[in-house]
């Protein structure tokens, strides 16, 4: 049994329930054990590292600093807090300033779907599959800030990763190859220039349907909330229909190794899901 | 171009350590740039601005809230400039030095976001939104939408407690000293 630290973050208590309830489903069934990082805190997001960058690094820190009281990788769903730690690791390691927090830099942070994507899991996931996904397309879209900037990342793919495409291979799923992987779906702006947002996933939903995906799969709760929940507006406003389930890699992950409470996840989109995945005779 | 002493150049340089006078015009970062139409100036002229010591011209600009950090340009950039962290550099001096915003709302909201860390150390949606409205009296916009999610069970009405008050406190303390100076 492996065991890892676990940051949730605040969109996974919030309108990414979905996605902190596939991930724990799916670490269950693959002998994963989950502890939940106490007394976390938020890791400041953008408003911190727009607003001051010593506030984001003392946010970010102070998780770490918990983190580092155990000896276990700390597993962490959503890229923006990841990305925020690893601005600190490589804080620390430039060693320009001064921590509030006793961090010495010996957390292995590990984003959600890196951690999946190891080769160990994956031969694991396929020798567990019970219900591979057979004649489901999707399009894997993996956005910013899971690829970029690679010094961050250490993704050396930026322009054109594989790896989730890879994951949805071993699940039997069909990954289509698109243009609009790592496009920004402008997530940030979601709450104050709207319009610019729609635009931007207007164009990544539009670019979805002419590959023929059947859905489209990330692992960034604000891309699937912007992408899936405003769904309908945009489809109003670019008089276009989507109809273009946007789901959490973890959902399908659960669904490919039958989890018992794949359904209640996907009960919480907005988009429907069903409907599809009934078509494909996946539910 | 080597920055002369108090130059605007030489505090967004020594502030984001990128070496931006590499720069030459290649207009790469702004090619790429995802929301380059909805900015005043684009991303390779800001930098251009910067080298021109054009302090206010850059921090009362729109491009800086715009920028959505995708880091799309700084992945391009052939001199390894790190435009994304200049952005954040620009946003944090212009806070600091309190000119007023291109945009209005983009840094309303982070000021928000942050209030709500301060009180409650997570972000608990339902209060950000609810707060963020508020002040831009905006109520009606996404009211429907908020109603499918709650039935949808995404949207948590009370937020979770915490521990560590204390530290966020301390954290923001000297935040707002630093700012004060
Ligand atoms: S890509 Fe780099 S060199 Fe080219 S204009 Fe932008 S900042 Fe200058
Ligand atoms: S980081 Fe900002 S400036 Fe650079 S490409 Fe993205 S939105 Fe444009």
């Amino acid at each position: 049994m492996t065991e890892v630290s676990y940051y949730p973050g605040c969109s996974l208590h919030g309108t990414a329930r979905e996605y902190d309830e596939s991930i724990r489903g799916v670490a269950d069934l693959l002998h994963i054990g989950l502890h939940e990082l106490e007394d976390w805190t938020c890791c400041g997001a953008s408003s911190a590292h727009c607003t001051s960058e010593e506030l984001a690094i003392e946010l970010a820190a102070r998780n770490l600093a918990i983190a580092e009281k155990s000896n276990r990788e700390l597993l962490v769903p959503c890229v923006a807090c990841y990305s925020r730690f690893k601005a600190v690791e490589m804080e620390l390691k430039e060693g320009s300033r001064k921590i509030r927090f006793p961090y010495q830099g010996n957390v292995p942070i590990r984003y959600s779907l890196d951690f999946f994507c190891n080769g160990t899991i994956l031969e694991e996931v396929k020798k567990k599959r019970t219900k591979p996904l057979s004649g489901l397309k999707v399009v894997c879209y993996y956005g910013c800030l899971t690829v970029r900037p690679p010094k961050v990342t250490g993704i050396k793919e930026y322009e054109n990763p594989q790896h989730m495409d890879h994951l949805m291979e071993c699940l039997g799923a069909e990954p289509i190859p698109w243009s609009y992987k790592t496009d920004c779906c402008g997530a940030s702006l979601v709450m104050t220039r709207t319009d610019i947002v729609r635009r931007l996933g207007q164009r990544i939903l539009s670019m979805a349907k002419e590959a023929e995906a059947d859905c489209l799969v990330t692992g960034c709760p604000m891309c699937q909330a912007n992408l899936d929940t405003r769904q309908e507006e945009l489809e109003k406003e670019a008089g276009e229909r989507y109809d273009l389930p946007i789901l959490y890699f973890t959902e399908l992950m659960g669904l490919a190794l039958g989890h018992k409470d794949v359904r209640k996840w996907l009960g919480r989109h907005i988009t429907d899901p069903m409907k599809v995945l009934k078509g494909k005779g996946l539910m | 171009m080597e920055p002369t002493q108090n130059s605007f150049l030489s505090e967004v340089v020594q502030a984001s350590g990128e070496k931006l006078q590499a720069c030459y015009q290649c207009q790469k970062c702004s090619a790429g740039c995802p929301v380059a139409y909805a900015m005043d100036i684009l991303p390779n002229q800001v930098i251009r601005h910067i080298q021109y010591d054009h302090r206010e011209r850059v921090l009362s600009s729109k491009t800086i809230w715009i920028c959505a950090s995708c880091y799309t340009c700084s992945v391009r950039c052939p001199n390894n400039i790190d435009i994304a962290k200049i952005m954040d550099t620009l946003r944090n001096i212009a806070i600091r030095s309190g000119v007023k915003p291109g945009e209005k709302d983009i840094p309303l909201f982070h000021s928000v976001f942050l209030d709500a860390i301060k009180s409650k150390g997570r972000i608990h949606e339902l209060s950000l939104i609810l707060q963020f409205k508020t002040k831009t009296r905006d109520f009606l916009k996404d009211a429907a939408l908020g109603w499918k999610m709650y039935r949808k069970g995404k949207i948590k009405l009370f937020p979770s407690k915490f521990g560590g008050g204390k530290e966020i406190q301390e954290i923001f303390n000297s935040f707002e000293k630093r700012e004060a100076k």
